[in-house]
Protein backbone atom coordinates (compact mmCIF):
# COMPACT_ATOMS: atom_id res chain seq x y z
CA UNK A 1 0.00 0.00 0.00
CA UNK A 2 1.06 3.52 -0.51
CA UNK A 3 2.20 4.97 2.76
CA UNK A 4 2.01 8.68 3.45
CA UNK A 5 5.47 10.08 3.09
CA UNK A 6 6.89 13.52 3.68
CA UNK A 7 9.20 13.12 0.69
CA UNK A 8 6.38 13.09 -1.83
CA UNK A 9 6.25 15.94 -4.29
CA UNK A 10 3.17 18.15 -3.99
CA UNK A 11 1.46 16.62 -7.01
CA UNK A 12 1.80 13.10 -5.67
CA UNK A 13 0.74 14.26 -2.22
CA UNK A 14 -2.37 15.79 -3.75
CA UNK A 15 -3.03 12.53 -5.52
CA UNK A 16 -2.64 10.69 -2.29
CA UNK A 17 -5.23 12.89 -0.67
CA UNK A 18 -7.32 12.14 -3.72
CA UNK A 19 -7.23 8.41 -3.01
CA UNK A 20 -9.11 8.80 0.24
CA UNK A 21 -11.70 11.02 -1.44
CA UNK A 22 -12.25 8.35 -4.06
CA UNK A 23 -12.35 5.60 -1.39
CA UNK A 24 -9.67 3.82 -3.34
CA UNK A 25 -7.13 1.80 -1.49
CA UNK A 26 -4.45 1.71 -4.14
CA UNK A 27 -3.41 -1.91 -4.12
CA UNK A 28 0.13 -1.74 -5.50
CA UNK A 29 3.47 -0.64 -4.17
CA UNK A 30 4.27 2.62 -5.94
CA UNK A 31 7.78 1.45 -6.56
CA UNK A 32 6.49 -1.73 -8.20
CA UNK A 33 4.22 0.10 -10.62
CA UNK A 34 6.84 2.72 -11.38
CA UNK A 35 9.46 0.15 -12.23
CA UNK A 36 7.02 -1.70 -14.48
CA UNK A 37 6.22 1.55 -16.28
CA UNK A 38 9.92 2.25 -16.53
CA UNK A 39 10.66 -1.16 -18.09
CA UNK A 40 7.72 -0.85 -20.49
CA UNK A 41 8.90 2.55 -21.67
CA UNK A 42 12.58 1.65 -21.72
CA UNK A 43 12.08 -1.46 -23.83
CA UNK A 44 9.52 0.00 -26.23
CA UNK A 45 11.19 3.36 -26.73
CA UNK A 46 14.62 1.80 -27.28
CA UNK A 47 13.16 -0.64 -29.78
CA UNK A 48 11.30 2.14 -31.60
CA UNK A 49 14.36 4.43 -31.75
CA UNK A 50 16.50 1.63 -33.17
CA UNK A 51 13.72 0.65 -35.49
CA UNK A 52 13.30 4.21 -36.75
CA UNK A 53 17.04 4.51 -37.42
CA UNK A 54 16.77 1.35 -39.48
CA UNK A 55 13.42 1.97 -41.11
CA UNK A 56 13.85 5.49 -42.49
CA UNK A 57 16.87 4.74 -44.71
CA UNK A 58 15.17 1.55 -45.88
CA UNK A 59 11.98 3.45 -46.70
CA UNK A 60 14.00 6.07 -48.62
CA UNK A 61 15.98 3.46 -50.51
CA UNK A 62 12.97 1.38 -51.43
CA UNK A 63 10.87 4.46 -52.17
CA UNK A 64 13.29 6.19 -54.52
CA UNK A 65 14.95 3.46 -56.43
CA UNK A 66 13.82 0.94 -58.94
CA UNK A 67 15.13 -2.56 -58.77
CA UNK A 68 13.91 -5.99 -59.73
CA UNK A 69 11.77 -7.47 -56.98
CA UNK A 70 10.79 -4.10 -55.53
CA UNK A 71 7.14 -5.12 -55.49
CA UNK A 72 8.08 -8.21 -53.51
CA UNK A 73 10.03 -6.19 -50.93
CA UNK A 74 7.06 -3.86 -50.45
CA UNK A 75 4.77 -6.85 -50.08
CA UNK A 76 7.09 -8.34 -47.43
CA UNK A 77 7.10 -5.06 -45.49
CA UNK A 78 3.34 -4.82 -45.61
CA UNK A 79 2.92 -8.43 -44.54
CA UNK A 80 5.32 -7.83 -41.66
CA UNK A 81 3.00 -5.18 -40.25
CA UNK A 82 0.53 -7.85 -39.27
CA UNK A 83 2.99 -10.52 -38.23
CA UNK A 84 1.76 -12.37 -35.13
CA UNK A 85 3.78 -11.33 -32.11
CA UNK A 86 3.90 -14.73 -30.41
CA UNK A 87 5.57 -16.14 -33.50
CA UNK A 88 8.13 -13.35 -33.37
CA UNK A 89 8.61 -14.15 -29.68
CA UNK A 90 9.20 -17.83 -30.43
CA UNK A 91 11.71 -17.09 -33.18
CA UNK A 92 13.60 -14.61 -30.99
CA UNK A 93 13.53 -17.13 -28.13
CA UNK A 94 15.13 -19.74 -30.37
CA UNK A 95 17.72 -17.21 -31.46
CA UNK A 96 18.71 -16.11 -27.95
CA UNK A 97 18.32 -19.43 -26.14
CA UNK A 98 21.64 -20.79 -24.98
CA UNK A 99 21.33 -23.44 -27.70
CA UNK A 100 20.51 -20.84 -30.37
CA UNK A 101 22.80 -18.85 -32.68
CA UNK A 102 23.00 -15.93 -30.22
CA UNK A 103 23.23 -18.22 -27.19
CA UNK A 104 26.72 -17.05 -26.29
CA UNK A 105 25.43 -13.57 -25.45
CA UNK A 106 23.22 -14.87 -22.65
CA UNK A 107 20.23 -12.81 -23.71
CA UNK A 108 17.32 -15.04 -22.79
CA UNK A 109 14.98 -13.48 -20.18
CA UNK A 110 16.58 -10.04 -20.53
CA UNK A 111 15.37 -6.62 -21.61
CA UNK A 112 17.70 -6.83 -24.60
CA UNK A 113 15.82 -9.87 -25.89
CA UNK A 114 12.56 -7.99 -25.43
CA UNK A 115 13.98 -5.06 -27.38
CA UNK A 116 14.93 -7.45 -30.17
CA UNK A 117 11.44 -8.86 -30.48
CA UNK A 118 9.83 -5.42 -30.34
CA UNK A 119 12.29 -4.20 -32.95
CA UNK A 120 11.16 -7.00 -35.23
CA UNK A 121 7.53 -6.09 -34.58
CA UNK A 122 7.84 -2.32 -34.95
CA UNK A 123 10.16 -2.18 -37.95
CA UNK A 124 7.69 -3.28 -40.66
CA UNK A 125 5.10 -0.84 -39.32
CA UNK A 126 7.46 2.13 -39.29
CA UNK A 127 9.02 1.17 -42.62
CA UNK A 128 5.68 0.54 -44.30
CA UNK A 129 3.99 3.75 -43.20
CA UNK A 130 7.11 5.84 -43.87
CA UNK A 131 7.43 4.27 -47.30
CA UNK A 132 3.88 5.24 -48.13
CA UNK A 133 4.58 8.76 -46.86
CA UNK A 134 7.79 9.36 -48.78
CA UNK A 135 6.49 7.90 -52.04
CA UNK A 136 3.52 10.22 -51.84
CA UNK A 137 5.79 13.29 -51.76
CA UNK A 138 5.36 14.93 -55.13
CA UNK A 139 8.04 14.33 -57.70
CA UNK A 140 8.16 18.09 -58.26
CA UNK A 141 9.52 18.70 -54.75
CA UNK A 142 12.44 16.38 -55.37
CA UNK A 143 13.05 17.80 -58.83
CA UNK A 144 13.18 21.29 -57.36
CA UNK A 145 15.70 20.18 -54.74
CA UNK A 146 17.89 18.69 -57.47
CA UNK A 147 17.51 21.74 -59.61
CA UNK A 148 18.75 23.94 -56.78
CA UNK A 149 21.94 21.92 -56.71
CA UNK A 150 21.10 19.66 -53.79
CA UNK A 151 23.07 16.49 -53.16
CA UNK A 152 21.26 13.18 -52.75
CA UNK A 153 21.32 13.71 -48.99
CA UNK A 154 19.72 17.15 -49.35
CA UNK A 155 17.01 15.70 -51.52
CA UNK A 156 16.41 12.96 -48.97
CA UNK A 157 16.16 15.50 -46.14
CA UNK A 158 13.73 17.62 -48.11
CA UNK A 159 11.62 14.56 -48.81
CA UNK A 160 11.63 13.53 -45.14
CA UNK A 161 10.60 17.05 -44.22
CA UNK A 162 7.71 16.94 -46.65
CA UNK A 163 6.69 13.47 -45.50
CA UNK A 164 7.16 14.19 -41.79
CA UNK A 165 3.54 13.85 -40.79
CA UNK A 166 3.29 10.39 -42.30
CA UNK A 167 6.64 9.35 -40.82
CA UNK A 168 5.65 10.48 -37.32
CA UNK A 169 2.38 8.59 -37.71
CA UNK A 170 4.41 5.52 -38.63
CA UNK A 171 6.69 5.88 -35.61
CA UNK A 172 3.72 6.31 -33.27
CA UNK A 173 2.04 3.29 -34.81
CA UNK A 174 5.26 1.32 -34.30
CA UNK A 175 5.43 2.44 -30.68
CA UNK A 176 1.82 1.47 -30.18
CA UNK A 177 2.56 -1.97 -31.55
CA UNK A 178 5.62 -2.34 -29.32
CA UNK A 179 4.25 -1.08 -26.01
CA UNK A 180 0.90 -2.83 -26.18
CA UNK A 181 2.32 -6.15 -27.21
CA UNK A 182 2.26 -9.06 -24.74
CA UNK A 183 2.92 -12.35 -26.54
CA UNK A 184 6.55 -11.99 -27.48
CA UNK A 185 7.79 -10.08 -24.41
CA UNK A 186 6.25 -12.73 -22.18
CA UNK A 187 8.07 -15.49 -24.04
CA UNK A 188 11.49 -13.89 -24.36
CA UNK A 189 11.41 -11.76 -21.21
CA UNK A 190 9.87 -14.22 -18.78
CA UNK A 191 7.84 -11.58 -16.89
CA UNK A 192 10.45 -11.36 -14.13
CA UNK A 193 10.10 -9.10 -11.12
CA UNK A 194 12.63 -9.06 -8.33
CA UNK A 195 11.55 -10.38 -4.93
CA UNK A 196 11.57 -6.91 -3.44
CA UNK A 197 9.06 -5.87 -6.07
CA UNK A 198 10.95 -4.18 -8.84
CA UNK A 199 10.56 -5.15 -12.42
CA UNK A 200 13.37 -6.84 -14.31
CA UNK A 201 11.52 -7.84 -17.46
CA UNK A 202 7.94 -7.23 -16.38
CA UNK A 203 6.04 -4.78 -18.53
CA UNK A 204 2.57 -3.34 -18.12
CA UNK A 205 1.17 -5.89 -20.55
CA UNK A 206 2.76 -8.93 -18.91
CA UNK A 207 1.79 -7.61 -15.47
CA UNK A 208 -1.79 -7.36 -16.70
CA UNK A 209 -1.59 -10.93 -17.92
CA UNK A 210 -0.24 -12.05 -14.53
CA UNK A 211 -2.96 -10.27 -12.56
CA UNK A 212 -5.66 -11.67 -14.85
CA UNK A 213 -4.21 -15.16 -14.42
CA UNK A 214 -4.52 -14.79 -10.67
CA UNK A 215 -8.10 -13.60 -10.96
CA UNK A 216 -7.36 -10.07 -9.80
CA UNK A 217 -9.23 -8.45 -12.65
CA UNK A 218 -9.61 -5.08 -10.95
CA UNK A 219 -5.86 -4.74 -10.55
CA UNK A 220 -5.39 -5.86 -14.14
CA UNK A 221 -7.78 -3.14 -15.22
CA UNK A 222 -5.94 -0.50 -13.21
CA UNK A 223 -2.71 -1.46 -14.98
CA UNK A 224 -4.63 -1.42 -18.26
CA UNK A 225 -5.80 2.10 -17.54
CA UNK A 226 -2.20 3.12 -16.83
CA UNK A 227 -1.09 1.59 -20.14
CA UNK A 228 -3.80 3.30 -22.15
CA UNK A 229 -3.04 6.60 -20.43
CA UNK A 230 0.64 6.25 -21.22
CA UNK A 231 -0.03 5.61 -24.91
CA UNK A 232 -2.40 8.57 -25.05
CA UNK A 233 0.14 10.77 -23.27
CA UNK A 234 2.96 9.85 -25.62
CA UNK A 235 0.80 10.45 -28.66
CA UNK A 236 -0.41 13.72 -27.20
CA UNK A 237 3.10 14.92 -26.36
CA UNK A 238 4.46 14.03 -29.79
CA UNK A 239 1.61 15.73 -31.62
CA UNK A 240 1.75 18.71 -29.28
CA UNK A 241 5.48 19.15 -29.79
CA UNK A 242 4.73 19.26 -33.46
CA UNK A 243 2.17 21.93 -32.67
CA UNK A 244 -0.03 20.34 -35.29
CA UNK A 245 2.60 21.45 -37.76
CA UNK A 246 4.79 18.38 -37.82
CA UNK B 1 -16.81 -5.60 -6.81
CA UNK B 2 -19.39 -2.87 -6.83
CA UNK B 3 -19.61 -0.86 -9.99
CA UNK B 4 -18.89 2.41 -8.16
CA UNK B 5 -15.79 1.14 -6.43
CA UNK B 6 -14.67 -0.36 -9.68
CA UNK B 7 -14.97 2.87 -11.63
CA UNK B 8 -13.25 4.79 -8.90
CA UNK B 9 -10.43 2.25 -8.95
CA UNK B 10 -10.01 2.54 -12.68
CA UNK B 11 -9.98 6.32 -12.51
CA UNK B 12 -7.40 6.16 -9.75
CA UNK B 13 -5.19 4.04 -11.95
CA UNK B 14 -5.13 6.66 -14.65
CA UNK B 15 -4.17 9.34 -12.19
CA UNK B 16 -1.31 7.18 -10.95
CA UNK B 17 0.05 6.88 -14.43
CA UNK B 18 0.53 10.61 -14.34
CA UNK B 19 2.18 10.41 -10.95
CA UNK B 20 4.50 7.70 -12.17
CA UNK B 21 5.68 9.95 -14.94
CA UNK B 22 6.42 12.93 -12.79
CA UNK B 23 8.26 11.71 -9.75
CA UNK B 24 10.65 9.15 -8.44
CA UNK B 25 11.83 7.89 -11.78
CA UNK B 26 15.24 7.16 -10.29
CA UNK B 27 13.84 4.29 -8.24
CA UNK B 28 15.28 1.74 -10.59
CA UNK B 29 18.85 2.87 -10.70
CA UNK B 30 19.18 3.08 -6.95
CA UNK B 31 17.94 -0.47 -6.69
CA UNK B 32 20.24 -1.92 -9.28
CA UNK B 33 23.19 -0.39 -7.48
CA UNK B 34 22.60 -2.47 -4.34
CA UNK B 35 22.48 -5.74 -6.15
CA UNK B 36 25.49 -7.83 -6.93
CA UNK B 37 26.14 -8.88 -10.47
CA UNK B 38 25.21 -12.48 -9.92
CA UNK B 39 21.73 -13.56 -10.75
CA UNK B 40 20.19 -16.96 -10.48
CA UNK B 41 17.55 -17.88 -13.03
CA UNK B 42 14.89 -20.11 -11.53
CA UNK B 43 12.19 -21.64 -13.66
CA UNK B 44 9.26 -22.80 -11.66
CA UNK B 45 5.60 -23.60 -11.70
CA UNK B 46 2.86 -21.04 -11.59
CA UNK B 47 1.63 -22.52 -8.29
CA UNK B 48 4.71 -21.57 -6.25
CA UNK B 49 4.80 -18.20 -7.95
CA UNK B 50 1.16 -17.18 -7.79
CA UNK B 51 0.81 -18.04 -4.12
CA UNK B 52 3.52 -15.51 -3.27
CA UNK B 53 5.76 -18.06 -1.54
CA UNK B 54 8.68 -17.40 -3.86
CA UNK B 55 8.72 -13.70 -3.12
CA UNK B 56 9.10 -14.52 0.55
CA UNK B 57 11.89 -17.06 0.05
CA UNK B 58 13.76 -15.05 -2.52
CA UNK B 59 13.90 -11.91 -0.42
CA UNK B 60 15.49 -13.95 2.37
CA UNK B 61 17.93 -15.57 -0.04
CA UNK B 62 18.88 -12.23 -1.46
CA UNK B 63 19.52 -10.82 2.00
CA UNK B 64 21.74 -13.76 2.84
CA UNK B 65 23.72 -14.06 -0.39
CA UNK B 66 23.33 -10.67 -2.05
CA UNK B 67 22.45 -12.43 -5.27
CA UNK B 68 19.23 -11.85 -7.10
CA UNK B 69 16.83 -14.62 -8.02
CA UNK B 70 15.00 -14.14 -11.29
CA UNK B 71 11.97 -16.37 -11.19
CA UNK B 72 10.22 -17.30 -14.41
CA UNK B 73 6.84 -18.93 -13.82
CA UNK B 74 6.06 -21.36 -16.62
CA UNK B 75 4.40 -24.57 -15.55
CA UNK B 76 6.32 -27.76 -14.88
CA UNK B 77 6.68 -28.97 -18.47
CA UNK B 78 7.92 -25.65 -19.82
CA UNK B 79 10.11 -25.02 -16.77
CA UNK B 80 11.94 -28.31 -17.31
CA UNK B 81 12.22 -27.67 -21.05
CA UNK B 82 13.76 -24.25 -20.44
CA UNK B 83 16.23 -25.85 -18.03
CA UNK B 84 16.97 -28.58 -20.56
CA UNK B 85 18.00 -25.86 -23.00
CA UNK B 86 20.31 -24.41 -20.38
CA UNK B 87 18.31 -21.22 -20.04
CA UNK B 88 17.85 -21.54 -16.30
CA UNK B 89 20.12 -22.55 -13.44
CA UNK B 90 17.67 -24.33 -11.17
CA UNK B 91 14.13 -25.67 -11.44
CA UNK B 92 11.45 -26.04 -8.77
CA UNK B 93 8.61 -28.23 -9.96
CA UNK B 94 6.05 -30.79 -8.85
CA UNK B 95 5.84 -33.75 -11.17
CA UNK B 96 8.12 -36.55 -10.03
CA UNK B 97 7.94 -38.51 -13.27
CA UNK B 98 8.96 -35.51 -15.36
CA UNK B 99 11.72 -34.66 -12.89
CA UNK B 100 13.00 -38.23 -13.10
CA UNK B 101 13.01 -38.03 -16.89
CA UNK B 102 14.92 -34.75 -16.66
CA UNK B 103 17.53 -36.31 -14.36
CA UNK B 104 17.78 -39.53 -16.38
CA UNK B 105 18.45 -37.42 -19.46
CA UNK B 106 21.47 -36.01 -17.64
CA UNK B 107 20.15 -32.46 -17.51
CA UNK B 108 19.57 -32.24 -13.78
CA UNK B 109 21.68 -33.07 -10.74
CA UNK B 110 21.28 -33.02 -6.97
CA UNK B 111 17.53 -33.24 -6.72
CA UNK B 112 16.07 -32.62 -3.28
CA UNK B 113 12.59 -33.05 -1.90
CA UNK B 114 11.58 -29.57 -0.84
CA UNK B 115 8.04 -29.43 0.43
CA UNK B 116 4.58 -30.73 -0.24
CA UNK B 117 1.00 -29.74 -0.23
CA UNK B 118 -1.91 -31.45 -1.86
CA UNK B 119 -4.42 -31.27 -4.64
CA UNK B 120 -8.12 -30.81 -4.13
CA UNK B 121 -11.07 -31.27 -6.44
CA UNK B 122 -13.03 -28.04 -6.52
CA UNK B 123 -16.51 -27.50 -7.85
CA UNK B 124 -19.49 -25.16 -7.88
CA UNK B 125 -21.95 -24.57 -5.04
CA UNK B 126 -24.74 -26.76 -6.40
CA UNK B 127 -22.37 -29.70 -6.96
CA UNK B 128 -24.18 -31.10 -10.04
CA UNK B 129 -22.25 -34.37 -10.00
CA UNK B 130 -22.86 -34.86 -6.29
CA UNK B 131 -19.25 -35.68 -5.41
CA UNK B 132 -19.05 -33.64 -2.22
CA UNK B 133 -17.06 -35.37 0.49
CA UNK B 134 -16.14 -38.45 -1.53
CA UNK B 135 -13.21 -40.41 -0.08
CA UNK B 136 -11.81 -41.62 -3.38
CA UNK B 137 -10.81 -39.13 -6.01
CA UNK B 138 -11.04 -41.79 -8.71
CA UNK B 139 -14.69 -42.35 -7.84
CA UNK B 140 -15.27 -38.61 -7.93
CA UNK B 141 -13.70 -38.35 -11.39
CA UNK B 142 -15.76 -41.32 -12.56
CA UNK B 143 -18.93 -39.65 -11.29
CA UNK B 144 -18.05 -36.39 -13.03
CA UNK B 145 -17.54 -38.31 -16.27
CA UNK B 146 -20.74 -40.35 -15.86
CA UNK B 147 -22.87 -37.29 -15.17
CA UNK B 148 -21.02 -35.38 -17.89
CA UNK B 149 -20.53 -32.44 -15.55
CA UNK B 150 -18.25 -29.77 -16.95
CA UNK B 151 -14.61 -30.28 -15.97
CA UNK B 152 -11.88 -27.78 -16.81
CA UNK B 153 -8.46 -29.31 -17.32
CA UNK B 154 -5.17 -27.41 -17.31
CA UNK B 155 -4.20 -29.08 -20.57
CA UNK B 156 -0.79 -27.39 -20.44
CA UNK B 157 1.63 -30.17 -19.52
CA UNK B 158 2.00 -28.75 -16.01
CA UNK B 159 2.48 -30.71 -12.83
CA UNK B 160 -1.20 -30.36 -12.01
CA UNK B 161 -2.12 -31.55 -15.49
CA UNK B 162 0.18 -34.56 -15.12
CA UNK B 163 -1.50 -35.37 -11.80
CA UNK B 164 -4.95 -35.02 -13.33
CA UNK B 165 -4.07 -37.38 -16.16
CA UNK B 166 -2.70 -39.94 -13.72
CA UNK B 167 -5.99 -39.81 -11.79
CA UNK B 168 -7.96 -40.37 -15.00
CA UNK B 169 -5.64 -43.31 -15.68
CA UNK B 170 -6.55 -44.83 -12.33
CA UNK B 171 -10.27 -44.30 -12.75
CA UNK B 172 -12.36 -46.55 -14.96
CA UNK B 173 -13.53 -43.73 -17.26
CA UNK B 174 -11.75 -41.71 -19.86
CA UNK B 175 -12.09 -37.94 -20.13
CA UNK B 176 -13.45 -36.61 -23.38
CA UNK B 177 -16.54 -35.15 -24.94
CA UNK B 178 -18.31 -31.84 -24.64
CA UNK B 179 -18.05 -31.69 -20.86
CA UNK B 180 -14.25 -32.01 -20.75
CA UNK B 181 -12.53 -28.73 -21.53
CA UNK B 182 -8.80 -28.35 -21.96
CA UNK B 183 -7.99 -24.75 -21.09
CA UNK B 184 -4.31 -24.86 -21.99
CA UNK B 185 -3.50 -22.26 -19.36
CA UNK B 186 -2.29 -21.68 -15.83
CA UNK B 187 -3.97 -22.68 -12.57
CA UNK B 188 -5.38 -19.23 -11.94
CA UNK B 189 -6.98 -19.00 -15.37
CA UNK B 190 -8.44 -22.49 -15.02
CA UNK B 191 -9.94 -21.65 -11.62
CA UNK B 192 -11.44 -18.49 -13.06
CA UNK B 193 -12.82 -20.39 -15.99
CA UNK B 194 -14.27 -23.13 -13.79
CA UNK B 195 -15.78 -20.51 -11.51
CA UNK B 196 -17.40 -18.68 -14.42
CA UNK B 197 -18.85 -21.80 -15.99
CA UNK B 198 -19.79 -23.70 -12.83
CA UNK B 199 -17.33 -26.46 -13.54
CA UNK B 200 -15.11 -28.86 -11.62
CA UNK B 201 -11.34 -28.69 -11.68
CA UNK B 202 -8.33 -30.23 -10.06
CA UNK B 203 -6.38 -27.53 -8.23
CA UNK B 204 -3.41 -27.35 -5.94
CA UNK B 205 -4.55 -26.27 -2.53
CA UNK B 206 -2.12 -23.34 -2.42
CA UNK B 207 -3.41 -21.58 -5.52
CA UNK B 208 -6.99 -22.37 -4.55
CA UNK B 209 -6.62 -20.81 -1.11
CA UNK B 210 -4.85 -17.75 -2.45
CA UNK B 211 -7.68 -17.21 -4.97
CA UNK B 212 -10.59 -18.37 -2.85
CA UNK B 213 -11.90 -14.86 -2.26
CA UNK B 214 -12.09 -14.16 -5.98
CA UNK B 215 -13.92 -17.25 -7.18
CA UNK B 216 -17.12 -19.16 -6.49
CA UNK B 217 -15.80 -22.65 -6.01
CA UNK B 218 -15.54 -24.92 -2.99
CA UNK B 219 -13.45 -27.93 -2.17
CA UNK B 220 -15.43 -31.07 -3.03
CA UNK B 221 -12.81 -33.73 -2.49
CA UNK B 222 -10.09 -33.08 0.07
CA UNK B 223 -6.43 -33.95 -0.34
CA UNK B 224 -4.25 -35.87 2.15
CA UNK B 225 -3.55 -32.79 4.29
CA UNK B 226 -7.19 -32.87 5.37
CA UNK B 227 -7.41 -36.64 5.42
CA UNK B 228 -8.12 -37.20 1.73
CA UNK B 229 -6.59 -39.89 -0.52
CA UNK B 230 -2.82 -40.21 -0.88
CA UNK B 231 -3.23 -40.00 -4.64
CA UNK B 232 -3.77 -36.26 -4.25
CA UNK B 233 -0.45 -35.52 -2.60
CA UNK B 234 1.65 -32.88 -4.29
CA UNK B 235 5.37 -33.05 -3.58
CA UNK B 236 7.70 -30.32 -4.82
CA UNK B 237 11.28 -30.98 -5.78
CA UNK B 238 14.18 -28.73 -6.64
CA UNK B 239 16.88 -29.68 -9.13
CA UNK B 240 20.08 -27.95 -10.25
CA UNK B 241 20.83 -27.88 -13.96
CA UNK B 242 23.82 -30.11 -14.71
CA UNK B 243 26.87 -27.88 -15.29
CA UNK B 244 28.46 -30.81 -17.13
CA UNK B 245 25.88 -30.40 -19.89
CA UNK B 246 25.54 -26.62 -19.81
CA UNK B 247 28.81 -25.17 -18.61
CA UNK B 248 27.48 -21.62 -18.52
CA UNK B 249 24.87 -22.22 -15.82
CA UNK B 250 25.47 -20.70 -12.41
CA UNK B 251 25.88 -23.99 -10.59
CA UNK B 252 27.42 -22.61 -7.39
CA UNK B 253 24.57 -20.21 -6.90
CA UNK B 254 22.02 -22.88 -7.80
CA UNK B 255 23.44 -25.13 -5.09
CA UNK B 256 23.51 -22.23 -2.64
CA UNK B 257 19.81 -21.72 -3.39
CA UNK B 258 19.00 -25.40 -2.96
CA UNK B 259 21.06 -25.41 0.23
CA UNK B 260 19.24 -22.36 1.57
CA UNK B 261 15.78 -23.69 0.76
CA UNK B 262 16.51 -27.06 2.34
CA UNK B 263 18.15 -25.54 5.42
CA UNK B 264 16.34 -25.12 8.72
CA UNK B 265 15.93 -21.43 7.94
CA UNK B 266 14.49 -21.99 4.46
CA UNK B 267 12.23 -24.76 5.67
CA UNK B 268 10.98 -22.57 8.47
CA UNK B 269 10.11 -19.83 5.97
CA UNK B 270 8.07 -22.36 4.02
CA UNK B 271 6.41 -23.62 7.19
CA UNK B 272 5.48 -20.12 8.30
CA UNK B 273 4.15 -18.84 5.00
CA UNK B 274 0.42 -18.38 5.19
CA UNK B 275 -2.30 -16.86 3.05
CA UNK B 276 -5.48 -15.82 4.80
CA UNK B 277 -4.31 -17.66 7.86
CA UNK B 278 -3.77 -20.99 6.13
CA UNK B 279 -0.44 -22.72 5.72
CA UNK B 280 0.07 -23.48 2.02
CA UNK B 281 3.21 -25.61 1.90
CA UNK B 282 4.64 -28.20 4.26
CA UNK B 283 8.43 -28.48 4.36
CA UNK B 284 9.93 -31.95 4.06
CA UNK B 285 13.60 -31.46 3.23
CA UNK B 286 14.80 -31.70 6.81
CA UNK B 287 13.94 -34.91 8.53
CA UNK B 288 15.56 -37.37 10.90
CA UNK B 289 14.53 -40.03 8.45
CA UNK B 290 15.85 -38.87 5.09
CA UNK B 291 14.48 -40.47 1.99
CA UNK B 292 17.43 -41.57 -0.12
CA UNK B 293 15.17 -42.16 -3.08
CA UNK B 294 14.85 -38.42 -3.54
CA UNK B 295 18.31 -38.07 -5.07
CA UNK B 296 17.78 -40.46 -7.96
CA UNK B 297 14.89 -41.24 -10.27
CA UNK B 298 12.37 -43.65 -8.84
CA UNK B 299 13.04 -47.31 -9.57
CA UNK B 300 16.55 -46.32 -10.48
CA UNK B 301 19.23 -48.92 -10.78
CA UNK B 302 22.77 -48.33 -11.98
CA UNK B 303 22.70 -51.42 -14.16
CA UNK B 304 19.64 -50.63 -16.25
CA UNK B 305 20.67 -47.34 -17.80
Amino acid sequence: MIGASAALPPFAAALEAGWSVLFVDFPFERHYVESIIYVSLYVSLTAVVLSTLFSLPVAMLVGFSDFPGKGFVVAVINTGMGFPSVVVGLVVLFAVSSQGPLGAFDLVFTREAMIMSQFVLATPVITGVSLAAVTSVEQGVRDAAYAMGGTRLDVALVTIKEARYGIVTGILAGLGRAISEVGSVLIVGGNIAGPEGHSVTRTLTTAIQLEARQGRFELALILGAILVTLVLLINGVVLRLGGGRI
Amino acid sequence: MQRRTFLATAAGGMATALAGCTDNSDGNESHDAEILDETLTLTTTTSTYDTGLLDEINVAFQERYGARVEAVAQGTGAALETARNGDSDVVMVHARELEDEFIRGGYGVNRRDLMFNDFVVVGPDDDPAGIDGMDEVTTAFETIADTESVFVSRGDNSGTHAKELSIWDESPTEPGGEWYREAGSGMGEVLNQASQSGAYALADRGTFISMQAEIELDIRVEGPIEGGPELLENPYGIVAVNPGVHDHVNYDLAMAYIGFLTSLEGQQLIEEYTVEGEQLFFPEAVSDDPNFQQYVPEDWSSTTD
